[in-house]
């Protein structure tokens, strides 16, 4: 297989490699024996005990060391002639500019959230060097390559936006376990350990039509007369009890819902806790604290009743002020911290059972507040050995053999893996045509700060905005600003629009761009009074960007939201478990059904593909006609 | 399922999987017991797969010595002479693999594995072979299929930029979630020999050309007493002399078994790393389905092809 010619170009060949994770451990593995010798990976991460079941360069003695550093050592091992340069760092650090990608010949991602790989994206086509990106969900994978003007940009097609839940839904009206997980989470677990000082919706909603003798700031405060299990059970039953209490009184909330059920300590607990088991308190296999060991409870997978829920809650709250006192005040949710994900199960749980929601194992509802991403080694390994197929010919110069290729669970006409025709650059892609965007948004009230941050972070994904009207700078970030200007633009970020001192006012272009992705747009304003609460939270509309509609169906809430698939073209699908904003993110477990717009595509003959298909799952045969439509328009390189 | 629960450690280890195969997977995994011939980088890949994936025990059969050719796809090897010298491919990559999980029971069987009684194959729940000639796939799938028990048995090849994978899971009963329902399914797999023998010209009309491609060059080796892999270009006249009686027989045309597939399975017969971690990935993907029995099971042949990329399955039974 390898010539001369091929072998000669892989030697020479620079690549970089962004991800020592599950894909990244496979592909190093396999560029080294492929025989390339000049490899630099970058992760920010540390080894975790859940990645040894297939990130397989790592040990359980490498426990919280970096990726990157442990993936070569191991790597040389086996070719210690090759030079493997690790970066423990954050990609998006400003030094990975484009002068560093340029002394690359090729990318390769194997990336776990959808905001690194934009970055990686526009780093790539500022300095024009090819990418290869990839991804990995569960039995799911796909490979694409990304050629500046020959190819379509990892963002030239929409990727499905993350789900977001309407405030209210989580506040009072949860009628799915995942909005019982996000209101514990985000809301409960956030106002009792995290910072006390950031915005919490807990009772604003929910209190507010009859507000309540106690002012409701002191409510989650331990009294000094109180001791922690009376702490606990206070805060169960003002949450449980009088919150769904305080709900129930606004009829007009449950004129077509189900009412809630308030649910008070005294009535699932024994008036006094005796501990059965107060010698264990520690997790056996982890040592972590644990309310799950000192209550005796053994199998994640069970699920409990509500009284062991509220025992668990009552346990782990007071586990977190007896044995982790210090951390309180401070904490976020964290899918890796025992006691955190005991916490939030159980919170979770009683309030499900409130409103008659099924109640789910630890288990599963570490997997939705984690937003944890199935993975397996072997799909990891066929994805690995693919992009180094595609590698070698952007190595080669082989332009027109370049395929993205699918790993699909169940066979699509014979094919388990299969392969496509990239498709040309989109037009009207923000990011690599410079086709200008518009926003709709209330320039009276829309503040600098929300434009910046929902969507010139949120939406266009830019890390070191620089933001102009005409030649007036309105905001930027760097490190070698003067400050006062640093302090005239801390001062624009809190004036409405039209009350900067260049006013922006309807019809004003704005020329937004990052300097290190080296990556410009412009956005035409366009003045509106109103927007709907519930369907446009952001209060601004962008439009003549890319983005997938919201998945409709998002009763399988698990997963990382970018690796949802739901609609096509590059669904997307990652490897990894991170960004954890559960907030809002869509469900990662319907990929399959993103995969099969592609079915249509093999091979070219389009007419006979359904025909042929005989032999397919009828699921299969009535995913590819819904998208039959966004199909066709589009064109082949 | 009877059978204890997983431990803490296992939960904790394995939680990424589990959320894909569930925990019933999980426990018949670590309940199983695989055998592997012929070390080379196919099947360290899928040795890598099956042990991180938590299988009960895998035992390797290899007493070939290290060479610089077994080093070159291979990373079970470390290329340290002082580290291998004097030990057989098999040990040294026993040594590797367990370490990359300490819950799986890795170890090495020395001999010749045709030698070995039906007895022997008793003790496993899945056989997968490499490197093998024709008449040792046979033998060995037929002492599989001779226990009372069903052993599931795999073939695998690489060669260059071709690989092939061989199933057959006798009869087979297996689940798998259809909407909602999870529904019970059954396959009839046809032997080794049996599938292999099915006339050329009743096989479906568009049958990938690498499994026609496989069995000439399969059956040169076989009638010269090569090993597998051993050719070269000269070989060219004898192999297209074989396919000319091949395809006449099978009433077939020669123009199914194209000169240049021919060409590149003669001269390419090392392994091409990225060809091994994808047929090692399918293979460890269907030796996870069929212990776990969830999920379709390839049946019977697959193909990849890292000239056209397509990862095919053809089912070669009798119609």
């Amino acid at each position: 297989m390898a010539s001369e010619e091929q072998l000669s170009a892989i030697k020479r060949a620079k690549v970089l490699m962004v991800g020592a994770g599950g894909i990244g451990c496979e592909l190093l593995k396999t560029l080294a024996l492929s025989g390339f010798q000049d490899i630099h990976v970058i992760d920010m991460d540390t080894i975790e005990v859940s990645n040894l079941n297939r990130q397989f360069l790592f040990r359980q003695s490498h426990v919280g060391l970096s990726k990157a550093k442990v993936a070569r050592d191991a790597v040389l091992r086996f070719r210690p002639k090759i030079s493997i340069t690790p970066y423990h760092a954050n990609v998006k650090e400003s030094r990975f500019n484009v002068d560093f990608f340029k002394e690359f010949d090729v990318v390769l991602n194997g990336l776990d959230n959808l905001d690194a790989r934009r970055h990686v994206n526009r780093l790539c086509l500022a300095a024009d060097v090819p990418l290869v990106e990839s991804g990995t969900t569960g039995f799911l994978g796909q490979v694409t390559v990304h050629l500046k003007g020959k190819t379509e940009c990892y963002e030239c097609q929409p990727k499905p936006a993350p789900k977001t839940y309407p405030v209210c839904t989580i506040t009072s009206t949860p009628s799915k376990f995942v909005h019982c997980i996000v209101w514990a989470k985000d809301l409960l677990f956030a106002k009792l350990f995290g910072d006390k000082n950031q915005e919490n919706d807990l009772n604003v909603r929910s209190s507010d039509t009859a507000s309540s003798s106690e002012h409701s700031e002191d409510v989650f405060e331990c009294r000094k007369d109180e001791d922690i299990e009376q702490y606990g059970r206070r805060i169960y039953d003002h949450i449980f009890g009088h919150n769904i209490e305080v709900a129930l009184s606004n009829e007009e909330t449950w004129k077509n819902r189900n009412k809630p059920r308030p649910i008070y300590s005294k009535d699932v607990l024994p008036k006094k806790i005796t501990k059965e088991n107060g010698d264990t308190e520690k997790d056996c296999a982890t040592g972590d604290v644990s309310a799950m060991a000192s209550l005796s409870l053994k199998n994640p997978q069970d699920i409990w009743s509500l009284a062991e829920n509220s025992r668990v809650f009552i346990e782990a709250l007071r586990l977190f002020f007896s044995k982790r006192g210090k951390e309180i005040g401070n904490l976020t949710f964290d899918k890796d911290d025992q006691l955190a994900v005991e916490f939030v199960t159980a919170a979770a749980n009683i309030r499900a059972s409130s409103f008659g929601i099924p109640l789910h194992s630890l288990f599963e509802a570490k997997g939705i507040a984690g937003n944890i991403v199935h993975a397996v080694a072997t799909t990891n390994a066929i994805i690995a050995g693919l992009i180094v197929i595609e590698a070698i010919k952007v190595l080669k110069k082989d332009n027109n053999n370049f395929r993205m290729t699918y790993c699909l669970e169940h066979p699509s006409r014979k094919l388990l893996l299969m392969p496509v025709e990239p498709y040309e650059p989109n037009k009207s892609c923000h990011v690599c045509s410079e086709t200008p965007l518009s926003l709709e948004v209330n320039i009276h009230h829309s503040k600098l700060r929300d434009f910046i941050e929902k969507i010139v972070k949120g939406k266009l994904g830019m890390n070191f905005p620089v933001i102009m009207q005409g030649a007036s700078i309105l905001y930027e970030v760097g490190e070698d600003l003067e400050e006062d200007m640093v302090a005239i633009y801390d001062a624009n970020l809190e004036k409405a629009l039209s009350e900067l001192p260049s006013p922006v006012t309807s019809g004003t272009v704005l020329t937004v761009e990052d300097l290190q992705q080296e990556f410009t747009c412009s956005i035409n304003i366009k003045h509106r009074e109103e927007f709907d609460e519930e369907k446009e939270p952001d209060g601004m509309v962008l439009s003549g960007w890319v983005e997938a509609p919201v998945d409709k169906d998002n009763n399988k809430p698990v997963g990382n939201g970018e690796s949802t698939s739901n609609a096509l073209p590059s669904e997307e699908i990652l490897e990894g478990e991170k960004d954890v904003e559960i907030q809002e993110q869509s469900t990662g477990a319907e990929t399959v059904t993103g995969k099969k717009r592609t079915l249509s595509e093999v091979d070219g003959s389009r007419n006979q593909k359904t025909t042929e298909n005989l032999d397919d799952d009828d699921e299969d045969e009535l995913v590819i006609s819904n998208d039959w439509e966004s199909l066709t328009k589009k064109k082949r390189v | 399922m009877n059978g204890e629960e997983l431990t803490e450690q296992e939960t904790a280890l394995y939680d990424r999987q589990i959320r894909v195969w569930g925990a019933d997977a999980q426990r018949r995994l670590s309940k199983s017991h695989i055998l592997v011939y012929g070390m080379k980088g196919t099947v360290a890949e899928f040795c890598k797969n099956i042990v991180l994936a938590g299988v009960g025990s895998v035992t390797l059969v290899d007493d070939r010595a290290v060479t610089e050719e077994a080093l070159s796809a291979n990373f079970l090897i470390l290329p340290d002479e002082n580290l291998y010298h004097g030990k057989t491919l098999a040990e040294v990559c026993c040594a590797s693999l367990k370490e990359f999980n300490p819950m799986v029971h890795v170890s090495v069987e020395k001999g010749d594995i045709s030698t070995f009684g039906v007895e022997f194959f008793e003790k496993f729940d899945v056989v997968v072979i490499s490197c093998c000639s024709l008449a040792k796939k046979k033998l060995i799938n037929q002492k599989c299929r001779k226990l009372p028990k069903r052993i599931a048995f795999y073939t695998v090849d690489c060669r260059g930029s071709c690989g092939e994978i061989f199933v057959d899971l006798q009869d087979y009963k297996y689940s798998k979630k259809k909407l909602e329902e999870t529904v019970e399914c059954q396959l009839e797999y046809p032997s080794f020999e049996d599938a292999i023998a099915v006339p050329w010209k009743v096989l479906p009309k568009r049958v990938s050309k690498l499994y026609f491609a496989m069995r000439v060059i399969e059956q040169f080796e076989d009638i010269e007493g090569r090993n597998a892999g051993q050719t070269s270009i000269a070989d060219l006249p004898g192999v297209l002399k074989l396919r000319k009686e091949l395809c006449e027989t099978n009433s077939v045309s020669e123009s199914q078994i194209p000169d240049a597939v021919l060409e590149r399975l003669l001269t390419d017969t090392s392994e091409y790393p990225p060809v091994c971690a994808i047929i090692g990935g399918i293979l460890g993907q269907e030796v996870i389905k069929a212990i776990s029995g969830k999920g379709d099971p390839l049946k019977n042949f697959f193909f990849f092809d890292a000239m056209d990329g397509k990862g095919l399955i053809e089912d070669i039974s009798k119609p």
